[in-house]
This record gives C-alpha cells, sequence and structure tokens, in this order.
C-alpha cells in the first residue's frame, strides 16, 4: 500500500533550545493503524503537531499525501487540514456550541449544506453513544463525553489521517477500551490512525497495530523498521 | 440564514468587550455625526452667503449738491440698467439710508439738508475681477468720485470663517474615523488574543483565514451598526435642535446654516460608512495577524 505519509530526517527546534525533535525519518502506510509511544517529553505531542500541519519542521521532508508539506504554500494548509481528524489531548471543542454544533463544526466550515449536516452528525452522536446529550454544551458534559464529543468531530468528515493524542489519557478504563474500539472501527473503514499514548496495556490489546517509540525526541528504531511491518500487517 | 441556524457564528463568545465595543462606537458616530453636521451646515451658510453676495456690489456716490448728486445717481442707473453684466440695479431708499445711519446720527440724520450719499446695488452675472474693474471704469467715466463696494469683499472674513469651520469639521470627521479604524483593529487583535485556542481549533479542522476574518467582520459589524444607531440617531437629534434653535434666531447668516435634505441624507449615511469601514478594518488586521502564523 502506498505510504500517505513520509518522514526524512525531520528536525523540530523551538526558538534557541536544543531540538526536540532530531533525525525523525519513517513512513506510515495508507489504512494502517500506529500507536506512538515514549515517555513524558519524549516529543510525542510535537510529532503529531508536525503530522497535523500546526508546526513546520526546522530541517528535513516531510511529504503527506505525496506533496511537500514544508514548503507548501499557505493558503493550501487548509484543504490539507481538512483530510486529517484530530483528537486533542485537552478536547478543544469549542465552549458555546453544543455537542451536536461542535460536531457539525468541520462539515460547516467545508462549506456542507445545513442540511446536508444532520444526518451524518447523529449518525456520529449516536456512533459515539450521546444521542442523548445533544444539546448539551461541553462544560456540562463528562470528561470521558467530551472525549467522545471531540474524537466524532476528527472523525466526521471521514479524514483520511485521524491523529489522537493521549485519547484515554482522561477516561477510564472502560471508556478507554470502548475509544479505542471506535478508533478499530474507523480503522477497518480505510482511516490511517495514528495515537499518542504511554498505555503500553492498550497497545498490547490492539490488533495488528503498529508502534513507533519515541525518546527525547528520537525513533529508538532508526531505520524506521515498525514492529508489524505493513507487509505482515494482515499476514 | 438566521443567527441561530449558524452557529458557528457564536464562536466568538459575545460578552462585556462587545458591549463596550457597542458604547465606544456609539460615542464615536455621535460625534463624527455631529463634527460632520457642523461641517455641513458651514458649507450651507458659506453657500448661501455666496449666493447672496458675491454678484453683489454698492455704488456710493458722495456729492454735496444734492441737484448733482440726483443727476449723478440718474445718469448711474441708467448706464447701470443698460450694462449686460448687471442683472439689477436699485437705488437704496433715502429713508431705509437714513435709518442704517441712524445710530451713528441720531435725530440728525433725518435733516434733509444733511449732504447724503446716494447708494445703488447692483446684483452681476459676473462678478469676477476683470468684469468689475470693467463696469467701475464705466462708472468713474460718468461720476469719478464714485465708490465701489463689493459685498463679497468685506464679508469675506465671514466666509473665511465659514470655510475654517468646515476644514475643522472635515478634520474632525477624518481623525474619528481614523480613531474609528484604529479602535476596530485593536479590537479584532485582542479578539484574535482572546479567541486564540478557538481559533487554533478552526484552523486545525480546515478554516480558512477568510473565514475566520468573517467572523470577526460580523462581530465588529453588528457592534459597529448598533453602536452608530445609537449614537448616529442621537446626534441627530442634537442636530435637528440645534437647527431648529437657528432657525429662530432670524438671522440670514444662521438660517443659511441650516440643513437641507442632502445634508440630512449624508448624516445619516455616516453610521453606514462607518459599518463598511470597521468591517474591512477588522478583515484587514485579522488576516494580517493569521497570516504571519501557520
Amino acid at each position: 500500500m502506498a505510504n500517505i505519509v513520509q518522514f526524512e530526517n525531520v528536525g523540530l527546534r523551538y526558538g534557541a533550545g536544543d531540538e526536540t525533535l532530531s533525525d525523525l525519518s519513517f513512513a506510515l502506510t495508507s489504512g494502517a493503524f500506529y500507536f506512538l509511544t515514549g515517555a513524558s517529553g519524549a516529543g510525542k505531542t510535537s510529532l503529531l503537531r508536525l503530522l497535523y500541519l500546526a508546526q513546520r519542521p526546522t530541517r528535513g521532508v516531510i511529504r503527506l499525501f505525496g506533496e511537500d508539506a514544508v514548503t507548501m504554500p499557505r493558503k493550501r494548509l487548509p484543504g490539507f487540514r481538512r483530510r486529517i481528524g484530530v483528537v486533542f489531548q485537552d478536547f478543544r471543542l469549542a465552549p458555546h456550541l453544543s455537542a451536536y454544533d461542535n460536531i457539525a463544526l468541520p462539515l460547516r466550515i467545508a462549506g456542507v449544506r445545513e442540511e446536508d449536516i444532520e444526518q451524518p452528525v447523529h449518525e456520529m452522536l449516536t456512533w459515539v453513544g450521546l444521542s442523548d446529550r445533544i444539546h448539551a454544551r461541553p462544560p456540562t458534559l463528562s470528561g470521558g463525553e467530551q472525549q467522545r464529543v471531540a474524537i466524532a468531530r476528527a472523525v466526521i468528515g471521514r479524514p483520511e489521517i485521524l491523529v489522537a493524542d493521549e485519547p484515554t489519557g482522561n477516561v477510564d478504563p472502560a471508556m478507554a477500551e470502548r475509544l479505542m474500539h471506535l478508533f478499530d472501527s474507523l480503522n477497518r473503514l480505510g482511516t490511517t490512525v495514528v495515537v499518542a499514548t504511554h498505555d503500553i496495556q492498550m497497545i498490547q490489546r490492539t490488533a495488528n497495530a503498529q508502534m513507533m517509540r519515541l525518546d527525547r525526541g528520537r525513533l529508538l528504531d532508526p531505520t524506521g523498521a515498525l514492529r508489524f511491518p505493513p507487509s505482515e500487517r494482515d499476514g | 440564514m438566521s443567527e441561530e441556524k449558524r452557529p458557528e457564528r457564536r464562536l466568538l463568545d459575545a460578552g462585556r468587550a462587545t458591549r463596550t465595543m457597542r458604547w465606544v462606537m456609539a460615542i464615536m458616530l455621535f460625534l463624527t455625526v455631529l463634527a460632520a453636521a457642523l461641517g455641513l451646515g458651514a458649507l450651507a451658510a458659506s453657500r448661501a452667503l455666496d449666493r447672496q453676495l458675491a454678484g453683489r456690489l454698492t455704488i456710493e456716490l458722495v456729492e454735496p449738491n444734492p441737484i448733482a448728486r440726483d443727476h449723478d445717481a440718474a445718469q448711474v442707473l441708467a448706464m447701470a440698467r443698460g450694462d449686460r453684466n448687471v442683472a439689477a440695479a436699485r437705488p437704496v431708499d433715502p429713508a431705509r439710508l437714513a435709518k442704517l445711519l441712524q445710530p451713528w446720527l441720531g435725530a440728525i440724520g433725518n435733516d434733509p439738508d444733511l449732504p447724503m450719499p446716494v447708494l445703488i446695488d447692483l446684483d452681476l452675472h459676473d462678478a469676477s475681477d476683470l468684469a468689475v474693474a470693467a463696469l467701475a471704469r464705466r462708472i468713474h467715466a460718468i461720476v469719478p468720485a464714485a465708490r465701489l463696494d463689493r459685498h463679497a469683499a468685506w464679508m469675506a472674513p465671514v466666509t473665511g470663517f465659514m470655510n475654517l469651520l468646515l476644514g475643522l469639521a472635515a478634520g474632525i470627521v477624518l481623525l474619528l474615523a481614523l480613531a474609528t479604524g484604529t479602535v476596530v483593529v485593536l479590537a479584532a487583535r485582542a479578539g484574535l488574543e482572546t479567541h486564540r485556542d478557538t481559533i487554533e481549533i478552526m484552523h486545525m479542522l480546515g478554516s480558512t483565514d477568510v473565514q475566520v476574518a468573517r467572523l470577526f467582520q460580523r462581530r465588529i459589524a453588528r457592534d459597529t451598526a448598533i453602536g452608530g444607531a445609537v449614537g448616529g440617531i442621537a446626534a441627530l437629534a442634537v442636530t435637528a435642535l440645534v437647527g431648529t434653535r437657528l432657525a429662530g434666531l432670524g438671522s440670514a447668516l444662521a438660517s443659511g446654516a441650516t440643513l437641507g435634505p442632502g445634508g440630512w441624507i449624508a448624516l445619516a449615511a455616516i453610521p453606514f460608512l462607518f459599518v463598511g469601514l470597521a468591517t474591512l478594518a477588522a478583515r484587514i488586521a485579522v488576516l494580517r495577524t493569521l497570516g504571519a502564523k501557520l
């Protein structure tokens, strides 16, 4: 299968300090499921920010959907970002909008007509088990409910890549299990999933997932070889 | 589509900043409309003066001998009425002249033996220096000692003052427009900072800068429209009140300063212009700020 993301000698430095990420070279295959793991401060969030185009690297090449994402003109970024779903560690829901409107936001930004929004949003609310909380605003939702709204918002636009930063960090084990099941379902529909976590048990419970380990800004496997190479994934 | 059906427009929380912005806009528009009313009033008065005085001059014939004086007056009047540049020639009524001089001469002004000058008012088609000089030559050919007073010359300080008021009002309007634009830019930048997280979310969801800018444009346009309506209506009411008082003064100059329909329409258009100005300023400020980010 084709590579959907490719990093070549990527480095990232904030300000004048040491590099947060160094010499990252790897490729993500379209339709695969990846875990990104490492200790706190290893650079997981920084790597994800590069993936969802919130940050440009200091050096190196990033190819996204076959195009150079480093030199890509700024005006082209929104189109690429719409192909990437992001679940933030702190949810980042719009506090003044209901659960329904938060989930509908990507579609509205994409210019989808109002009459074409209602059905997919209701389906998504049902999918994440929040059909009874449709009018609730984020401050009135529990952490787990907010996380599910964030996930629904990230996937409603049928992104080609889903990036999730510690998506189970704020929920109980049962909810974490349920959320991972949601990610797995989405992956089976063809979305490439990248989940940053340090929950080793969760990684072990997820079949066919591949793992990238970061340590102080470097991939522990410098060759880019992953635990389950794509060719062996379904073998 | 109604505001209720476009919930993404509520992404920017409306709170105290919005209420403050509306009051600021109300005050700015109140001052701007008042300044513009002052300018338009000065312009109207200046034009009225021009209409009344620009083509008018008075010939003064000073001759102690009443027979010679009346003869000179008749000759000058006949020449003036036959002149193509003279639209009208009217001798000033001696009784009116005596009344005009009464404050200086007292009861003696009515003495028939007192040698009073003859005054002849002329309305000219062409009041240019050249045309007036040509007319003066023709008058002096008849009465070498005749004096010509151009009304525009002795009203020049008043006209100059009106023009000063007009310039001052225009300057104030421009400064207020500049201040309003600056306030909007600062408000938009503050709003961008306040809503940085929301904007980042929108960007990450694929929103363009123009989409983000539209949120601010709508907010600022609404605040300016509401504030402008309050400030504009208040200023128009004050202008109408002052206009009524001016009309009641019975002064030709003051009456000339009252606004016509065009003036009122221009004043009423100012809040709409400011809504456009504020919207444009917000758009530019937001796009420039966002353009510096990823």
